[in-house]
Formats: C-alpha cells, structure tokens, sequence
C-alpha cells in the first residue's frame, strides 16, 4: 500500500492545538496527536472525555473552534478543503454502525466506491464480496442489514469502511453497543486489520484489547490528552494521577 | 432427552380452555356485529322518508340508464389522476429537496421552494382549479393545449404538489442525521447523500400519507366539472337535473370507492413488501 502515498516517514496525521466546543462547553482542548503510518492509536477515558468527538473532527464531520489538522501532510482543516475529497481516504466506524437499512449488505459495501472511487459494478462487487469473505460474511451479502446481529452489522459496517481502501480508519467505541459475546468477532477483525499494518485510530472501552494492539494509547480527560505513551507504560506505571484513578475503575 | 414430548395434562386442559375462550369471542363478534348492522339497516328503511329516498337516490333502473354515460365519463377522472399523480410525484420531491438544499448557489430555488408551498397551499384547490380553467386559456400562451381537461389536471398538480413536498419533507426529516453523518464519512456529497441514502429511506416511511393524499387527489378530480370537464360527477348532475332522479350520484360514489380500495391495497402490500425484506421479523 505505502508506495502509493509517499514516503513512509511522513506522518499520516498530524494535530495541533485542536480546539472544539459546544457553546460554552469546551469538549477538546489543546488537543496535540501524531499518527504515524501502522500506528494503532487508542483513544481511552471515561464518557464525555472527548473520544468520539476527537475522531468526528478528524474526519471533518465536526467544525474545529482552534488547531491544525493535517493528513498526509496537507491541512484539511482549512475551510476550503472539500472534506469529500478527505473523507473518502478515511474510513470511519461508528458505534451505532449507521448501516443503511433500505440497502442489501452488497449495496452498503458498495456505494461509496461505486459513487464515490468511480469503479465499475462489477469490480466493486468483487472487492466487497473479497472482504466479506474474508470477514465470514459472505452468505450475508444479499441480506438487509436489520436482519443480521449486532455483531454482524458492526463487521458489514467494517467491511463497508474497507471498501473505499482507506489510508486511516477511524474507528468509534464499534464495540460499545454490542452483547458481551459479540465482541470478540468484531475485535477479531480489528486484530487483523492491524496485523496487516492498517493505520487506525479507534476510541475503546476495551482496555485489554488496548494493551494488546495499540502502539500508543492516549488517555482523554476533560476534553485534553492528559498522557500519552505505549501501551506497556500507560497501563503498568500511569504517570498522571488521573490515569491511575481511570485505570482502577476500569481494569 | 431422547424420549419424544408429549403435552403435559395441564397444557392439554390449558388447550381446552383456550378453544372455549376463542369459540366465545367469535361468537360475541357475529352477534353483535349482526345486531349493529341489521340495526342500522331497520333504522334506515324504516325511516319516514325512506321510500321517497330509495326512490331518488337507489333507483335500479336509474342505475343501469346511467351507468354507460358515467362509466365512460368516470374515464376522464381515472385519467386525469394518472397524469396528474406521477407528475406530483416528481414535482412534489424535486420542491421537498429543494427546500434543503445548502448551495449558496440554490438561495433563489430555495426561496421559491418555501413560497410555493406556503402560498398554493393556502389556496382551495377548487379556486385554482377555476383560475387555471379559465385563466390561463386566457393568456392565449403558444404551444400549449387550452382544454379545460388540461388546465383543470394542472391546476390539480399544483395544489397536490404542494402538500405532496411537505409530506416528502416531513419523510427527510425523519431520517437520523447519523444516516447522513456515515454517507458522509463514505466520502458521499450531500446531494448523492439525499440520493442514495436519505431520500429512499424517507419515501417508504411517508407512503401511507402520501396514500391519503392521492385517495384525496382521485376525489377532487371532480372539481374539474367546474370549468367544465365532463367527467362523472357532472354527468351525474346533468342526468338528476333532466330526470330528477339522484341515483347517478351514488354510482358515482361507488365508482369513486371501488377505484380507492385497490390502491389502498396495494400501497399495503408494497409496505409490506419492504418490512419483510428488510426488518428482522419485526411484523
């Protein structure tokens, strides 16, 4: 994938002093991250701590008050960037999954590269049908996602961020609503996707999974990066009060 | 577990009793649908006037002199509503996205949008049905046909696309705006959003009113005997005012009815087509 998009030594994304705030609330604050490309970057803390809102302005769903924000070394968050033209390199996940209920799983998977990527039918299907094999949920394209489980929808709604062959996924608590025994499918495929050195930035309440895959795990708090480091040194030896008190309610 | 079920005693007994309870609710259902009807009927036919209205408005002889003439004039009002009702269709959504476009570009087109519903809407639709009859043919506009038939259709597709865009409206509203949040982070614009993700959802949830609309639509082709079209209701009250016999109208009437229902049944089976394909046996 890397010889497509540059050298490997420039950073996939890159934020600076990121500001977001709700009227009077401010929900990120001084926000700094760097995304390297392979990175698997986790995003912990408590609700409310900034996770999700952090990846919906990476993905120029939400407006920034403050900050720069660049991807593949050029700043999108300059308001005369088409953030089409942005959110079609990057995947995004979210919790709900939001898979189009009218279209068949086939369709979810191929609409945006079809629209989108301007590929034909044909090779869209093959790629979608690819995925969806290999995620084992091949006999699945043809349903309407309402009547497939929790677990399923979250892997369709993957496989559908996939598709467009996104240089960064972001990915958003995808396991949050899901049944304890669902989990495992969905993170399984995560697991994969970061052994194939997939670049992702993903918000989790799943700490084990954290320790185990990310690169870098930074914990949110009040709307700011309060620590950021490897997985090894947030979760054994927390530097920040704070961290400690987190980690203790939730490990 | 190898040996094969067999119901308990008690589920044999529960079994019995159930059969009893639905026995007794069928039975309380006929009688007393009997009586309400049967009622009713005996009010009606024992009502002083009764014979004088089973006269006028019943009458069997009456029913099948008229009955050609209306039928073919009944023809006017089914095409009428063919014509008008697709093109309310498409005009009706074109004003409903209009409303939400977002191009500076689109401000006049929006704008236009808003004052269309706001104004047609505030405008029985029996006076634009007289102003366009007799208006328009007025203007003496070229190319354009100057039949009452067609001005009085036309003026039917602006009252009705007016509702039509809200009822379009109301269904785009409805869609979460995580639909749109995830077509746009697939990188879709807001216009192929509308397309392939909103728009389609939204029509299959305001079917059932858009069903009320156009029952209302196939009825109110009959203000176009106002600017004098022929169509069934005005050769019904031309064939009561010259034998004074008011039969025709209640052929009308069922003409009307027996055009309703199987629209009405067919919207439910398309509702019901979608639910089962795509809802997790949620009927």
């Amino acid at each position: 994938m890397s010889e497509r998009f540059g050298p490997v030594s420039e950073a996939v994304l890159e934020v600076e002093g990121l500001r977001k705030s709700y009227g009077d609330k401010v929900v990120l604050d001084d926000v700094d991250l760097v995304v390297q490309q392979h990175d698997v970057i986790c995003l912990i803390g408590a609700s409310g701590s900034g996770k999700s809102t952090l990846l919906r302005c990476l993905n120029l769903l939400e407006e920034i008050d403050d900050g720069v924000i660049r991807f593949e070394g050029r700043e999108i968050s300059d308001p005369r960037v088409d953030p089409r033209e942005v959110r079609s390199r990057i995947g995004m996940v979210f919790q709900a999954y939001n898979l189009f209920p009218h279209l068949t799983v086939l369709d979810n998977c191929t609409l945006a590269p079809r629209r989108v990527h301007g590929l034909g039918k044909a090779e869209a299907e093959q790629r979608a049908h690819d995925l969806l094999e290999q995620f084992g949920l091949a006999d699945k394209a043809g349903a309407h996602p309402d009547r497939l489980s929790g677990g399923q929808q979250q892997r369709v709604a993957l496989v559908r961020a996939l598709c467009t062959r996104p240089r960064l996924l972001l990915l958003d608590e995808i396991t949050a609503a899901l049944d304890p025994e669902l989990v495992g499918e969905v993170l399984t495929i995560v697991r994969d996707l970061a052994a194939q050195n997939t670049t992702m930035v993903l918000a989790t309440h799943e700490m084990d999974f954290a320790r185990e895959l990310a690169t870098s795990v930074c914990f949110l708090h009040g709307g700011r990066i309060l620590e950021q480091g490897p997985p090894s040194e947030i979760f054994s030896n927390p530097r920040e009060e704070r961290t400690r008190q987190f980690l203790r309610r939730v490990l | 577990m190898t040996q094969a079920w067999a119901p308990s005693e008690r589920e044999l007994e529960r079994r019995v009793a159930r059969r009893r309870l639905r026995l007794r609710s069928v039975a309380i259902a006929t009688v007393v649908t009997m009586v309400a009807f049967v009622g009713l009927g005996l009010v009606l036919v024992t009502s002083p006037g009764w014979p004088r209205v089973r006269e006028t408005f019943f009458d069997g002889f009456h029913t099948r002199a008229s009955f050609p003439d209306i039928a073919d004039a009944f023809w006017l009002n089914v095409k009428m509503f063919l014509i008008a009702e697709p093109l309310i269709l498409v005009l009706g959504l074109a004003i409903a996205v209009a409303r939400g476009a977002r191009s500076p570009w689109l401000v006049p087109v929006r704008l236009l949008a808003v004052g269309y519903t706001d104004i047609i809407r505030g405008i029985p639709t029996i006076l634009l049905v007289l102003l366009f009859g007799f208006g328009m043919p007025s203007l003496r506009l070229q190319g354009v046909p100057n039949s009452p038939f067609f001005w009085a259709t036309a003026a039917l597709v602006v009252s009705y696309s007016a509702y039509v865009a809200e009822v379009f409206r109301s269904g785009i509203d409805s869609i979460h705006p995580s639909q749109i949040a995830s077509a746009e982070a697939l990188g879709l614009g807001h216009g192929q959003a509308l397309r392939f993700v909103v728009v389609p959802q939204a029509i299959r949830r305001v079917v059932p009113p858009l069903l009320n609309d156009f029952v209302s639509l196939q009825k109110d082709t009959a203000l176009a005997s106002t600017v004098g079209v022929f169509e069934a209701v005005f050769v019904a009250r031309d064939y009561g005012n010259y034998y004074f016999n008011y039969t025709p109208y209640v052929v009308v009437a069922l003409f009307f009815v027996a055009l309703t229902i199987p629209l009405a049944r067919f919207t439910d089976w398309l509702q019901r087509r979608y639910m089962e394909r795509e809802r997790a046996g949620a009927l």
